[in-house]
């Protein structure tokens, strides 16, 4: 029995500088049963949080901790690079009850697939089995007893919560190709040269044009072959996926969002948008910036037997601090919305 | 209060007492817009939508 149910929590955030970080930051210092006791980050050891992270002016005095001042915590978050994390899970499992990996270098369960999208050998694979996939809407019962938690990737939550339902209908069985697009802060607060306002403004960069990383998470998940590119468009938060795969029988509209709605009715974050009117009739990553929701859709094309799903969300927040916060409070067995209840802003 | 289904997506429309024929109501699932052709029996029809052109 998890003994911090009933009390507030002691949260470290190790990467807390960076932009995922800071939104663990923000989320942390606004949830009811959290205190922030540990924002770590060895770049900025000493200097105040509130510097990287100007939207938290007048709700912190904390300062960032190098990682050998940190205290032990109930809870910490790791937003740390891929291929870094790995070395570094052993010495922080030591300092908390609960850790939540927000990098990637715990998602595959294959080693090899690891090394083959990430490109270099898995550090710490006898620690991979001990890791539940930070998935809410599959993993609800697991998560309830996890202690080191994987989230996944944004474009791959995305891509996964939209055609989950497709293929636990049968509806989908083979392959599916997966077009995402993600705003600028997806690729991190690190400076560099394909990072200048000059460059990036107005562009619409296909960085992976085949195997983004998060092709290999996709297919863990849902069990397809997939294919999967990937742009980077005009947009600081936000990201998009459409994802087309062949019908296994002949289904209607109705047909589709009757699957939809069956299989995420309930859930508190995921809603179906499919509409035949409306500003935003599938899902659009603009309107949900800063909140939990991922919106999943569909759309038939009957001629060809095929089926584009299609799902949005904010790629800091569903698509990693609040899904963590998520799968946190379905640990701690606190309403899964708490701290969470951001709906968004609109016009934005 | 009368209940009738969504000829787009087969969920349940509500009309309220004061509905009338011909009137437009909107499905509170697929947001269609859907014009009651009569109301003994209640019977919907998709009223014509507008498309979305962004550039075809």
């Amino acid at each position: 029995m998890n003994e911090t149910r009933g009390r507030m929590i002691r949260a470290g955030i190790v990467g807390a500088s960076g932009y995922i970080g800071g939104e663990l930051c923000r989320i942390v210092l606004g949830h009811p049963r959290m205190e922030l006791v540990a924002p770590v980050s060895r770049s900025l050891a000493g200097r105040r949080v509130d510097g990287a992270h100007p939207n938290l002016r007048g709700l912190t005095d904390l300062t960032f901790k190098a990682p050998d001042d940190a205290p032990d915590c109930d809870v910490v978050f790791l937003a740390t690079p891929h291929r870094e994390t790995m070395g570094m899970v052993a010495h922080w499992a030591g300092r908390a009850g609960c850790l939540i990996d927000l990098s990637a270098d715990f998602r595959l369960r294959d080693p090899q697939v690891y090394e083959r999208y990430y490109g270099a050998p898995h550090t710490a694979p006898d620690l991979l089995p001990g890791f539940v996939t930070g998935w809410p809407e599959r993993h609800r019962k697991e998560l309830a007893e996890a202690d080191r938690i994987s989230v996944p990737g944004c474009m791959a939550n995305a891509a996964v919560l939209a055609l989950y339902p497709l293929t636990a209908a049968g509806l989908v069985a083979d392959t599916a190709t997966v077009d995402g697009r993600i705003g600028s802060s997806g690729s991190g607060s690190g400076a560099g040269p394909m990072n200048l306002h000059s460059e990036r403004s107005g562009a619409m960069r296909v960085f992976a044009p085949t195997g983004h990383r998060h092709e290999a998470e996709v297919a863990q998940a849902t069990g397809l072959t997939v294919r999967m590119s990937a742009t980077g468009v005009e947009a600081v938060r936000g990201a998009q996926v459409l994802c087309r795969a062949a019908l296994t029988t002949e289904v209607g509209e109705a047909d589709l969002r009757r699957v939809y709605r069956d299989c995420y009715g309930e859930e508190p974050f995921v809603r179906v948008v499919a509409q035949r009117r409306g500003l935003y009739r599938l899902p659009e990553p603009k309107i949900l910036s800063g909140s939990n929701f991922c919106d999943v859709g569909f759309a038939l094309d009957a001629d060809r037997g095929e089926v584009i799903a299609v799902a949005a969300l904010d790629n800091l927040v569903k698509g990693a601090a609040g899904n963590a916060v998520q799968c946190l409070n379905i640990r701690q067995g606190w309403p899964e919305r708490l701290g969470l209840e951001f709906p968004g802003l609109h016009p934005l | 209060m009368a209940t009738a289904t969504c000829p787009s997506c087969e969920s349940d429309v509500a009309l309220d007492a004061a509905s009338r024929q011909h009137e437009i109501v909107e499905c509170a699932d697929c947001r269609g817009e859907l014009e009651i052709l009569s109301l003994d029996p209640v019977l919907l029809a998709l009223a014509p939508e507008v498309e979305e052109d962004w550039g075809e």
